[in-house]
């Protein structure tokens, strides 16, 4: 079957006044329905700038040059923005990472969501209300019959929060992209969201990318997993092959960054150095300069996506073992 | 003796409204307890991490201890002494030369408008500890290379640094007094992973080579569970749980405690069953009666709605909680 999403060689690039920043290069995506796409990486890897582009939302003067977005099978990143609102919203739906600034503190949360429903689906506003009213429910909001004619800041955050799925989910889309969606919450709320994320989207069969730095989230919620580095995919493939035996030294080195919660270990593995910046990526492969395994040929030449085993990853190492 | 005692310490901020608006429609005037009488001691080299979730007074604890808040009530002594009337007597200059803090965000925490040197230098020119300026510069240059900075780092700005780099710079700044305490509220929640660990190596390193105490402050379990040598668990503003690493971690006892612990992703997949914990921190204005916790725990009972437990011995940690007294956990 078709995946529902395709990204092919998508760029993206910043132009600014000492020269034009490529921020994404080459980035490849796919996603089945159904699917939990996982995107991993440290700040600044360009997680965030892929699904703002997929879902048409680049800040300028961000812009795409080069690739193609494709929904369903029919390009959508060159649409007009007249087309593209209708998309967003009814078909890709987006939860981003603070809940405060994405509703309007202005309007009450019924009033917000009646006007996503009536915008994208033939209804009188009587029955978008009760619509409204049943998302709310779905989402695990108690009393939502009275709740829903409260405004932004009479909720908590994890409610807020829950709001926004709400709205991301109105319009019943085959895509969502969530950025974040739970790290501006507390460890209690995060694990109501995620469930929560996880068992509307398996009943409706929606597709999921789910941007974040969080291993523990991706662990818990993805089918796949694609991790970024200075604004390519370094690694692709199921979510416990990368966990448990991950291919690229990146994606190595991140996981053992991570603290375990159930073992005491005396250091924690460490990367030297950080994220280069945009306008100094280094020659060959981005991430040698930080490479314990690095050797001649990663300088001067960039590796693709290559097998490695269940995974793909953007590694010489393997080549070798080919 | 331990470094640092601290015995019922309390603080209350007014949230009323206005005089005229009590006068005219009557209301009370309010108070917030983010903390509320909280005791512990912190052994001389050793660490305590104080966990929970937004909202419960982790950070403001922080700020009572190294004397930015005032307490409402409750005592703190800090090597013997009762900070509160050392910090409003002469010696209180040398008394804050011996604590300081790192804060959370080293984006706001440095001046931008400073270079490096002046913002290292601050402390040890505050104080008089070093007077002549080729002595400050050499200073200043030792503490960034013992935080894995180059000397020459002194010539810049603070956005010329990552922000892992930024919280090394206010690293090296909390260690130009030479102190025992050190405070850290969420030094690395800011931080991407690799980064983190970068950080949270450095500060190891540091607490055995300079004996540090540290108080430190997170969110995150498992972060704590890598620097802590005892851990306390905060809720509503009150310790709920104090004991050492390895028993807490190993069997929490409060329900709070094993909620937070439940909550945390299973990054190795093991296939461990998550039971997601409903509701929500409750109002810090009105909070319940008895237990903060009783309305989320599925332990309460009547006694737990009417009295608030106190924090009391239990099989060799201290635990507030009537359910795990009386063993009906």
């Amino acid at each position: 079957m078709k995946p529902l999403l395709e990204v092919r060689k998508l760029c993206v690039e910043i132009p600014t006044r000492h020269g034009t920043l490529l921020a994404l290069d080459g980035i490849d995506i796919e996603i089945a329905r159904g699917e939990v796409l996982g995107v991993v990486g440290e700040s600044g890897a360009g997680k965030s700038l892929t699904g703002s582009a997929i879902i048409g939302l680049l800040d300028p003067p961000c812009r795409i040059a080069g690739g193609e977005i494709l929904l369903d099978g029919k390009r959508i990143d060159q649409l007009p923005d007249k087309e593209m609102r209708r998309i967003r919203g009814k078909r890709i739906g987006a939860i981003f990472q603070d809940p405060l600034t994405s509703l309007n503190p202005l309007y009450t949360v019924g009033r917000q969501l009646v006007e996503t429903i009536t915008t994208h689906l033939a209804l009188t506003p009587a029955q978008a209300r009760r619509r409204a009213i049943e998302l709310l429910e779905q989402t695990g909001i108690p009393a939502a019959a009275e709740r829903i004619d409260q405004y932004p800041h009479q909720f908590s955050g994890g409610m807020r929060q829950r709001v926004v799925i709400a709205l991301a989910l109105a319009a019943e889309p085959q895509l969502i992209v969530a950025d974040e969606p739970t790290t501006a919450l507390d460890v209690s709320i995060q694990a109501q969201i995620i469930s929560l994320l996880k068992t509307l989207c398996h009943e409706r069969g929606a597709a999921v990318m789910l941007v974040t730095h969080d291993m523990g989230v991706i662990a818990e919620t993805c089918d796949r997993v694609a991790v970024m580095y200075a604004g390519r995919i370094v690694e692709i493939g199921p979510v416990a092959d990368i966990i448990h035996r991950p291919a690229h030294p990146y994606t190595a080195g991140l996981m053992g960054a991570i603290p375990a919660v159930d073992q005491d270990r005396d250091r924690l593995l460490q990367i030297d150095g950080a994220m280069p910046r945009l306008n100094a990526i280094p020659s060959g492969c981005a991430y040698h300069p930080r490479c314990a395994k690095a050797f001649e040929r990663c300088k001067g030449e960039r590796p693709e996506l290559m097998s490695a085993g269940s995974v793909r990853a953007a590694c010489w190492l393997h080549e070798e073992r080919q | 003796m331990s470094l640092i005692e601290v015995h019922e310490l309390s603080k209350r901020f007014e949230v009323s409204a206005p005089w005229l608006n009590r006068v005219l429609e009557r209301r009370p005037r309010r108070f917030v307890h983010a903390v509320d009488g909280v005791s512990f001691a912190i052994e001389r080299g050793k660490t305590l991490a104080l966990v929970g979730e937004s909202g419960c007074g982790k950070s403001t604890l922080a700020r009572l201890l190294v004397g930015l808040y005032e307490p409402s009530a409750g005592s703190l002594h800090f090597d013997g002494q009762d900070t509160r009337a050392v910090l409003a007597g002469p010696k209180a200059a040398s008394l804050r030369r011996r604590m300081q803090m790192i804060f959370q965000d080293p984006y706001a925490s440095l001046n931008p408008r400073w270079k490096v040197a002046d913002i290292v230098a601050e402390p040890l020119r505050e104080h008089g500890l070093i007077k002549d300026d080729a002595g400050v510069r050499r200073r200043v240059g030792e503490l960034l290379v013992s935080v894995g900075l180059a000397a020459a780092d002194a010539d810049k700005f603070p956005h010329q640094f990552s922000g892992g780099q930024r919280q090394r710079i206010s690293i090296a700044r909390a260690l130009a007094t030479a102190p025992e305490f050190l405070v850290c509220d969420e030094p690395t929640s800011a931080l991407d992973v690799s980064v983190q660990a970068q950080v949270l190596n450095l500060m190891k390193d540091l607490q055995r080579e300079r004996g540090l105490s540290i108080l430190f402050i997170s969110h995150n379990l498992a972060v704590v569970r890598h620097v802590a040598d005892q851990v306390g668990v905060m809720y509503l503003g009150q310790l709920v749980e104090l004991a050492d690493r390895q028993p807490l971690f190993a069997a929490p006892r409060h329900p709070y405690t094993r909620m937070l612990l439940d909550a945390i992703p299973d990054v190795a997949m093991s296939g461990r069953s998550r039971t997601p914990v409903q509701g929500e921190v409750p109002n810090p204005l009105s909070p319940p009666s008895g237990c903060g916790f009783h309305p989320r725990c599925p332990y309460a009972d009547p006694r737990c709605k009417e009295h608030r437990p106190s924090l009391q011995e239990f099989k060799g940690i201290r635990v507030a909680c009537h359910a795990v007294i009386e063993g009906r956990v």
